[in-house]
């Protein structure tokens, strides 16, 4: 013990230092661990929320040129901060991606010659898809297929696209340092080949990890009541639940839809603090759909699984399947999901 | 050719082994021949079914024999027999595949000639291994290529069959040998693309010859652009780049037809079946892989030990020639193989591009331990949480193989905190989501050494996280677990003693800022014993007094909590619960109240330090022991000599009414609790008194007074009763004997 007393330092002190550091709670790891606490004993989602507001884009951005992440179903992964990643270094990326993709897909054909894989990987940002100044740029990866004749110059088709954002993601953003970059939410169109692909070569780059979000019943209720509750110039498609009853040998579902407009008569009628959305209305919400259920069919609905909600706002599967539907309320669809993906890797 | 003689000295050597059952098989086989009728056949295969219930593997596999015995013969007339014959042979082999043996018998078979061109085309079509196929067998039948004695399209067949199956071949070195021989074949104009696909497949850098490329680009200019000579062409270039100068097109998708197309199917539904087959052939997987599982590192959890490929990369573009120079460069984590090479190099070592692969390599575990950057730390976190939480089986339904993995990795996870005597913050956030929802059952051992590695830090923050959950799993499950629980909180308690035992010596170097928090490090602490402390009490009640039980009490006691003074020198003295310490004092069994004893003497050493120390520094710290305390132990020593000793039990405190006593007829109580009389000890006295008069029949234990009482002192040491010894020499004073 009395080698602890002389002043020099050895790795055991240090390692104590660092136990004293996370008294303070100081470092971030500390705050992440503090967090956790606190998400763990205390309900895990605020009691209330806002309602999406009107297009919260950046001023000077083109919403048109995000029409194409619309009408898509997106497969949701949460995803923990990307170490030393950069948005300068898109080009090496594209690169170094597109060989990595070629070596996957070649593997056990023998040796490959030559650059002759009809591929071409292709990075970008998505200026504008974030909540705050804080949050860092959204970025895309698109693998497109190059086209056979050399001559042509058009760009060839879309074979798989992928996207990473974060929207308000200020409780992720604290408890990490510079180095990281935070894109907690991460949304995927294409064949789940390539994503495995992509998202492994993400995972050795920036030594990150990709988890499937799914999105629970009690998420897709908030997500029924928050959608219904945006306000719409003309509503594109009914509002639509999907219950599902575990029964052998095969699982029956349950769909009820409704009018638009009945839902948001039905949610104006539940709401009371205006351009908030609060738990107590949420269960009142679902609980009059499921009276109303009842009524007519007897069957108690909130003892079977809700598995799908479709507004004109957006529809969710509980899958972690998302298409997004209405251009207006793309930044606050993002935001409630990149809330539930910053819980997932917390 | 050495190999071929090889190959048929083995063949003789099966041939000898089952020769007798062969025989049978075959005269069997014999009549049935001689009946030339398929009725009576299968007649008697129905028969055979019903005498015997594995009769229908059998059978085939009989069959199978006879089919293959038939083949080797050569051709006899009856062309019914031949067609049945092929017919079991493609029933096997598509059903379950062909051992190598059958293997190295129909390639013979097809390659000599002795069938016509439709059956050899059926029997290759048929050639599915169930395993491997021998090196040796393609060695066989290259020779029998030699022997000249098979069609131009048999050859063909041959080549795509091995094209096919060249994954299967269980070893190439041989065949690679042969390498001459496959690319003088590439004269014949039916069989060049195949060839060149063989060769494009077994191509080494040492195949790559001058006269190869020659005799190629000759047969390139003779027929033309050919993309299977293209292929072995750019092939070579890769390999050997100076010798092709000719440029060839780079982008080129299909080099070969696809001549596997025959077997494809067949191969692929032959993998499920049979577990054991071989990985080599990747193509085959890859296709089906990633649907099924959607976890995309299927290797192993913890990712492979590389330094960082990309900024090497882009760091070796960007640096000049005087970089190079000036810098010493950065040391490779490959390279590491030594203490030794860590401590020279810890100030430029190349950090894995996964963080997570360090908890392989207890080397990058010592520099975990001593890095400062938070980056680090904060990269294993992410990834240690998320694995967990990925991998965690009893989220998932019953899957037991998955268990298993899960438990590999929680045990790795584990040595690596074991090795750093330290917790990972992943784990401990881990435990705070999955504990709610364990069954107790699940990587028990695994999960309970997790908990006893969680840092330290505040009691009352972790309670509800923690040890609520866990008094929940402890009072419902069974005796056996309520002991492994009391064991891991023993470790836990001994890691945080350790931990702050560490912590106050740094501090008094350093002066540092948190001083002041030790008292709160100490009262976390004892909230925790006060805990187990709880558990123990009602866990006795429950089990009404089980010495199992009471062992593991007392061992948390004994090994750690009586000792806290002296051997961590932290300012913490904590005694057990009443309720741990009367079922204890009143157990029937000798080597818990041994072990009492024990524990009475530590906690005495302990304190009467404490209160030396005290008395010579003489400053009233906030760590002084409350009176209580002392007030405490002094009424369980009051108890305890009371009982044992002076036969006057229970004066003070514990208050047991006469009458109570009367009327349980037990009026002469006072000596019942003594040495002599204590229940614990009722053998031993009885050993000892017929140890002095063997002949008597009745035994008086009032008769251990005075001096006996001295001999029957020495007499419970020398059996082992050293806690009592203890006890004895430093709470009792011998100067009265009783």
């Amino acid at each position: 013990m009395d080698s602890y007393d002389a002043p020099e330092l050895t790795p055991r002190q240090d390692a104590s230092s660092r136990l004293k550091d996370f008294f303070i709670g100081a470092t971030p790891l500390q705050k992440r661990l503090e967090s956790v606490r606190k998400q763990t004993s205390f309900i895990p989602t605020p009691p209330r929320r806002k309602i999406p507001q009107g297009s919260q884009l950046q001023e000077d951005v083109d919403p048109q040129k995000f029409a194409f992440l619309l009408h898509k179903q997106w497969t949701l992964y949460s995803l923990t901060p990307l170490y030393k990643s950069s948005y300068t270094n898109f080009k090496e990326y594209s690169k170094l991606l597109n060989a990595f993709i070629a070596a996957e897909k070649q593997k056990g054909l023998a040796v490959e010659v030559g650059d002759d894989f009809n591929i071409k990987v292709v990075f970008s940002t998505l200026m504008g898809v974030k909540g705050t100044q804080r949050d860092p740029e959204a970025f895309l990866v698109q693998i497109l297929s190059k086209s056979q004749l050399p001559s042509e110059h058009r760009e060839g088709k879309v074979l798989w696209t992928g996207w990473f954002c974060c929207v308000f993601g200020d409780s992720l953003l604290e408890t990490v340092s510079e180095d990281f970059t935070c894109l907690p939410l991460f949304l995927v169109n294409g064949a789940e080949t390539n994503t495995a692909i992509i998202g492994t070569w993400f995972q050795k780059t920036f030594d990150c990890y990709f988890r499937p979000l799914a999105i629970n019943a009690f998420n897709l209720s908030w997500m029924a009541a928050m959608w219904t509750a945006c306000k719409m110039d003309h509503y594109m498609a009914t509002t639509e639940f999907l219950w599902s009853v575990p029964c052998s040998p095969h699982s029956l579902d349950i769909s009820y839809a409704i009018h638009p407009e009945d839902a948001k008569a039905l949610w104006d009628s539940v709401h009371k603090t205006p351009g908030e959305v609060t738990q107590e209305e949420v269960d009142l919400f679902m609980d009059c759909l499921y009276s109303h259920f009842h009524r007519h069919f007897k069957i108690h609905l909130s003892a079977t699984r809700l598995v799908r909600v479709s507004t004109s706002v957006a529809s969710a599967h509980t899958d972690g399947k998302i298409k997004i539907l209405c251009p207006k309320y793309l930044i606050g669809v993002l935001a409630y999901l990149t809330e539930l993906a910053v819980f997932q890797i917390e | 050719m050495s190999s071929q003689k090889k190959v048929n000295s083995w063949a003789r050597k099966r041939t000898s082994q089952d020769s007798s059952s062969y025989q049978t098989r075959l005269s069997a086989w014999r009549v049935k021949e001689d009946l030339n009728d398929s009725k009576s056949i299968s007649k008697c295969g129905q028969n055979n079914t019903v005498e015997d219930y594995e009769g229908a593997d059998d059978q085939a596999e009989n069959a199978l024999q006879i089919a293959l015995r038939y083949f080797e013969k050569g051709p006899i007339k009856t062309s019914q027999n031949k067609e049945k014959h092929l017919k079991t042979v493609e029933n096997v082999a598509w059903k379950n595949g062909l051992a190598p043996e059958g293997i190295d018998i129909l390639l013979s078979v097809a390659l000599s000639g002795k069938f016509g061109i439709a059956v050899n085309t059926r029997i290759f079509k048929c050639m599915i291994p169930a395993t491997l196929i021998s090196e040796d067998s393609v060695v066989k039948a290259v020779s029998w290529l030699c022997a000249g004695k098979c069609s131009g399209s048999t050859k063909v067949l041959f080549y795509r069959w091995l094209v096919a199956m060249f994954d299967f071949i269980d070893h190439k070195e041989q065949i690679n040998l042969l390498y001459g021989f496959f690319f003088a074949s590439l004269q014949d104009d039916a069989l060049c693309p195949y060839v060149c696909h063989l060769l494009y497949l077994l191509t080494k850098k040492e195949n790559v010859k001058p006269f190869r490329v020659r005799k190629l680009l000759d047969l390139q200019a003779k027929m033309g652009m050919q993309p299977h000579l293209q292929a072995l062409l750019s092939l070579y270039k890769f390999f050997v780049p100076t010798l092709i100068s000719v440029s060839l097109p780079m982008r080129k998708k299909i080099y070969f037809k696809n001549s596997e197309n025959l077997w494809k199917t067949a191969l692929l539904a032959l993998k499920p079946r049979n577990p054991g087959f071989p990985s080599e052939p990747l193509k085959l997987m890859l296709t089906n892989v990633y649907p099924i599982k959607r976890k995309w590192n299927s290797h192993s959890i913890i990712p492979v030990l590389n330094s960082c490929n990309y900024s090497k990369e882009s760091r070796k573009k960007r640096m000049n020639l005087s970089d190079y120079l000036s810098s010493n460069g950065s040391f490779p984590l490959e390279q590491l193989k030594s203490f030794p090479q860590l401590l020279q190099n810890i100030h430029c070592l190349e950090l894995p591009s996964q963080m997570g692969a360090v908890l392989n390599s207890s080397l990058l575990l010592h520099y975990i331990n001593c890095v400062r950057d938070e980056s680090v730390l904060l990269r294993l976190y992410h990834w240690l949480s998320q694995t967990l939480q990925e991998e965690c089986n009893w989220y998932k339904v019953n899957n037991y193989d998955h268990g298993k993995e899960f438990a590999n990795f929680l045990d790795t996870i584990l040595r690596a905190e074991c090795f750093l005597q330290e917790g990972f913050y992943s784990c401990e956030a881990f435990l705070y989501k999955s504990l709610p929802l364990w069954d107790g059952l699940c990587c028990r051992s695994q999960f309970l050494q997790l908990v006893s590695w969680i840092p330290f830090s505040s009691f009352s923050e972790m309670k509800p996280l923690l040890f609520d959950h866990l008094s929940r799993l402890f009072f419902t499950s069974s005796i056996f677990f309520k002991c492994s629980i009391l064991q891991c909180l023993k470790e836990l308690l001994q890691n945080w003693l350790l931990w702050l035992s560490m912590d106050i010596h740094v501090k008094s170097v350093r002066n540092s800022p948190l001083e002041t928090t030790l008292g709160g490090s100490m009262n976390s602490v004892s909230e925790l014993i006060h805990y187990v402390g709880w558990l123990s009490t009602t866990a006795v009640r429950l089990e009404s007094n089980r010495t199992f039980l009471l062992h593991f009490i007392l061992d948390f006691y004994e090994k750690v909590v009586c000792d806290i003074y002296i051997n961590y020198n932290l300012p913490l003295v904590v005694l057990f619960p009443p309720g741990v310490f009367y079922p204890v004092l009143l157990s029937l069994d000798s080597s818990i109240l041994n072990q009492l004893c024990y524990i009475m003497d530590r906690y005495h050493k302990n304190l009467t330090a404490a209160k030396k120390n005290e008395f010579v520094h003489k400053t009233k710290s906030e760590f002084s022991f409350s009176s209580k305390t002392y007030q405490e132990f002094n009424q369980y020593l009051t108890a305890m000599v009371g009982c044992l000793w002076t036969s006057r039990p229970f004066q003070k405190g514990l208050y047991i009414d006469p009458e109570v006593l009367g009327n349980a007829s037990v009026a002469e109580y006072k000596k019942s609790l003594n040495l002599v009389h204590h229940p614990a000890f009722l053998s031993y006295t009885v050993s000892f008194l017929l140890q002095e008069c063997p002949e008597e029949r009745k035994v008086n234990m009032s008769s251990i007074r005075g001096k006996k009482w001295n001999w029957y002192l020495d007499y419970l040491y020398s059996e082992g009763l050293h806690g009592l010894k203890h006890f004895i020499r430093s709470s009792i004073h011998r100067s009265s004997v009783p």
